[in-house]
C-alpha cells in the first residue's frame, strides 16, 4: 500500500479534540435555511458561527424599480408567518409619505387583522418549541385554529399565507358578512384551547426542564444587541412599538405588555402566551368599537385618496376616467412626494421598519427593510455558548427566527 | 421634563459646535450630518450623555448618491432613546473612492451584522469591525450590488422607457416623428457591451 494519503482532511482535523457540526442548511430542526457551525466538545457547545443569506432575494435592490403597490408583495415574504402585519406597516409607511389620513374604522379593521397575524405567528412560534423539546401533540392542535384565522385572511383578501392585503388608504374590500362569522368562530373556539395548550406546556416539568435557563439574556445586553418584541421583554424590557410610537390607533385599545425577567426560553414562551391573550382583548375591543360605529361611518373601508385608491372595479370597466386612474395608479404615475420617511410596526418578531427615501419618482430612491430577527439572531453564538446541543436547537426555535425575515 | 428635538440640538451644538449640521425634522423626527471622522465621537456622546441616553440602535444602512462628488454614500443611524422614547437619526457622507467609516461595532453588538450587511451592499469599509464580510451574498461576489452603477434590469431594454411615460427625455426616433423602430436599429443604436454601468460577465464566476 502506498504511503500516498486518498482523502485529504482539512489540515489538524485529526489533532484536534472538538468537533464540528454543521446544523442546516437543510437540517430539519432549523425550520427554515440557515446554517450554523457548531464547534462541539462532546455535546457542549465551545463556539456557533452563523451563516445566513440562503434565500437573499434582493428585495431592497427590487423595490427600487417597483411602484408602491408591488412592493406590497415583497413584504408578503419577509416574516411570512404574519405577512398581513408587513403589509399594513408598508401601508402606513406610504401612508405617512403621501399624507393620507385614513379613518377609525380602517385602522380598527387593520388592528383585527394585524392582531390576528400575531396570533398565528406566536402560535406558530410556541407550538414549535414544543415540538423541538418533544412535544408534538401541542402543535398538530393548535394548527386547527391557525386554519380559523388563515380562512379569515381568505375571506378578506382571497390568499392565505402571503396574503397581499390591503391597499394604501385602507382595504380592497369591505369585510363580508362571512369574515365577520368567521371572526366571531375564532373568538369563541380559540380562547378555550390556548387555556389548553398553555396547561399542557406551561406548568409541564419535562417542558420547564428544557426549557427555564436555556439561552437566557440580560435585559443590557439584549438591548445591546438590538433585539425588540417578545424576545426583548422576555428579558425584562417593555419596548412595545405599538405602545411607544402607535399607529393605527392602538391607542384607543386597552393592553397590557406581558414581561419576563430572564430571557431564556420560557420566558419567551410566557412572553408569547401572554400577548396571544393580550391580542385576543385588543379584537375584541376592536370588534366592538366597529359594532358601535352607526351611519355612513360604519360602511368605511378606506380613506379618500382617489389618487392612491384604485377605483371600484365596476367603474374600471365602465368608465374612462376611473380606468385611466387605474392605470396610472397601478404605473406609480400619481404624484410621489420626494421625502424621507421611517415608519416601523410591531411585527410578531418586533420592530418591522420600513425606511423610505422618495425622490419623487415612481420608484423608491432606496427603500431598506429593519427585520428584527436579522438583527437579533447575530446573538445566537452568545446565547448558546456553552450550552448542549439540544439546548442550541430549542434556542433556534424560540428565538421565532424567520429566514424569509432574516435574508430579505 | 421630557426629552424634545430642540433640546437634543441645542446639546449637539454645545457639544460638537458648526461641526454638525443639516438639521432637519421630516415627518417628525429628528435628523442631522456629522463629518464621517466625527461618527463615533457623536454616537458615544448620544450613548453616554446623561440627559440624551440614546442607547439602542435600530438600525444602521446606507444610501448611494452616485451625483453627489466626493459624498457618494450616506451611512445612516437611527438611534432611539427606549427611556425618554424619543428618536434620532444622523448621517455621515463618505466618497466612494475610499469609503472608510469607523465601526460602532465597540458600543452596540447590534451593529456588527448591520454593517456587515451594509458593507454587503455598498462597500463601506467600516474601519476596526472584528469581522468584515459579506453577510447575505455570496463570498465570491466582486461588487456592491445596491450602488446605483448596478441597474436591476438590462439597460439595453427601451421598451420600458420612462420618456414612453412623460418622464426624462424623448428618445431621438420620437422627435423625428418615427415612433416604430426596426428592432435591428435599435439594438444597433445601443450595443449592449458599450451600456455604461452594466458589469461584464465574469469568466471565473463559480460553477459557470
Amino acid at each position: 500500500m502506498s504511503s500516498e494519503q486518498h482523502i485529504k482532511l482539512p489540515e489538524g482535523s485529526i489533532e484536534k479534540t472538538t468537533t464540528t457540526l454543521n446544523l442546516g442548511p437543510t437540517h430539519p430542526a432549523t425550520h427554515g435555511v440557515f446554517q450554523n457551525i457548531l464547534e462541539l466538545d462532546g455535546e457542549r457547545i465551545v463556539s456557533a458561527e452563523q451563516t445566513v443569506g440562503y434565500i437573499h432575494r434582493a428585495f431592497e435592490k427590487l423595490a427600487e424599480r417597483r411602484p408602491l403597490y408591488q412592493i406590497t408583495t415583497l413584504t408578503d415574504r419577509l416574516n411570512y408567518c404574519s405577512s398581513p402585519i408587513n403589509n399594513m406597516g408598508w401601508h402606513i409607511t406610504c401612508e405617512k409619505l403621501l399624507g393620507v389620513k385614513t379613518p377609525k374604522r380602517v385602522d380598527y379593521l387593520r388592528v383585527i387583522i394585524m392582531e390576528l397575524s400575531r396570533i398565528s405567528d406566536h402560535l406558530i412560534c410556541n407550538s414549535v418549541v414544543g415540538v423541538d423539546s418533544g412535544a408534538f401533540t401541542g402543535f398538530l392542535y393548535v394548527m386547527q385554529y391557525r386554519e380559523l384565522i388563515y380562512e379569515i385572511y381568505e375571506e378578506i383578501c382571497g390568499s392565505r399565507l402571503t396574503t397581499n392585503m390591503g391597499r394604501i388608504g385602507g382595504f380592497e374590500r369591505n369585510f363580508t358578512n362571512a369574515a365577520w362569522e368567521k371572526l366571531e368562530k375564532f373568538l369563541a373556539e380559540y380562547p378555550p384551547v390556548l387555556k389548553e395548550f398553555e396547561n399542557l406546556f406551561s406548568r409541564n416539568r419535562i417542558f420547564m426542564e428544557r426549557t427555564i435557563g436555556a439561552g437566557p439574556i440580560s435585559a443590557e445586553r439584549a438591548l445591546n444587541y438590538g433585539f425588540t418584541g417578545p424576545n426583548l421583554r422576555a428579558a425584562g424590557v417593555d419596548y412595545d412599538v405599538r405602545v411607544h410610537t402607535p399607529y393605527s390607533s392602538y391607542e384607543d385599545f386597552d393592553f397590557e405588555i406581558p414581561v419576563g425577567s430572564t430571557g431564556d426560553c420560557y420566558d419567551r414562551f410566557l412572553v408569547r402566551e401572554g400577548e396571544m391573550w393580550q391580542s385576543l382583548r385588543i379584537i375584541e375591543q376592536a370588534y366592538r368599537k366597529i359594532q358601535d360605529m352607526t351611519g355612513a361611518e360604519s360602511e368605511v373601508y378606506h380613506a379618500d385618496a382617489p389618487a392612491y385608491y384604485l377605483p371600484a372595479k365596476k367603474d374600471v370597466y365602465t368608465k374612462m376616467e376611473a380606468l385611466i386612474w387605474h392605470f396610472k395608479i397601478v404605473m406609480g404615475e400619481t404624484e410621489i412626494p420626494p421625502g424621507e420617511v421611517y415608519q416601523s410596526v410591531e411585527g410578531g418578531n418586533g420592530e418591522v421598519g420600513y425606511y423610505l427615501i422618495s425622490d419623487g419618482g415612481r420608484t423608491p430612491y432606496r427603500l431598506h427593510f429593519r427585520r428584527p430577527c436579522f438583527i437579533y439572531y447575530q446573538a445566537y453564538s452568545e446565547l448558546t455558548k456553552g450550552a448542549m446541543l439540544s439546548d442550541a436547537i430549542i434556542v433556534m426555535s424560540s428565538l421565532n427566527l424567520i429566514a424569509g425575515e432574516m435574508d430579505a | 421634563m421630557a426629552l424634545t428635538n430642540e433640546t437634543i440640538k441645542e446639546r449637539l451644538i454645545a457639544k460638537f459646535g458648526d461641526q454638525l449640521s443639516h438639521f432637519e425634522e421630516p415627518y417628525g423626527l429628528l435628523t442631522f450630518e456629522a463629518p464621517k471622522e466625527l461618527n463615533l465621537k457623536v454616537l458615544q456622546y448620544l450613548f453616554d450623555d446623561e440627559e440624551l441616553r440614546f442607547q439602542f440602535l435600530t438600525d444602521l444602512t446606507a444610501v448611494h448618491y452616485p451625483d453627489q462628488a466626493g459624498r457618494e454614500l450616506a451611512v445612516v443611524y437611527l438611534l432611539h432613546n427606549l427611556t425618554d422614547n424619543i428618536r434620532l437619526r444622523f448621517k455621515v457622507y463618505t466618497g466612494s473612492a475610499q469609503p472608510d467609516v469607523f465601526t460602532a461595532t465597540q458600543l452596540y453588538s447590534a451593529a456588527n451584522w448591520m454593517e456587515r450587511e451594509t458593507y454587503d451592499f455598498f462597500g463601506i469599509n467600516f474601519v476596526g469591525h472584528p469581522n468584515l464580510k459579506r453577510i447575505l451574498n455570496v463570498d465570491e461576489m466582486d461588487y456592491f450590488p445596491l450602488r446605483k452603477e448596478y441597474p436591476l434590469e438590462d439597460q439595453t431594454r427601451i421598451d420600458k422607457d420612462d420618456a414612453m411615460f412623460g418622464r426624462g427625455p424623448l428618445p431621438a426616433a420620437a422627435n423625428q416623428g418615427t415612433i416604430e423602430t426596426p428592432r435591428h436599429e435599435r439594438e444597433a443604436r445601443v450595443p449592449a457591451s458599450a451600456t455604461p454601468g452594466v458589469p461584464e460577465p465574469k469568466q471565473d464566476w463559480p460553477n459557470s
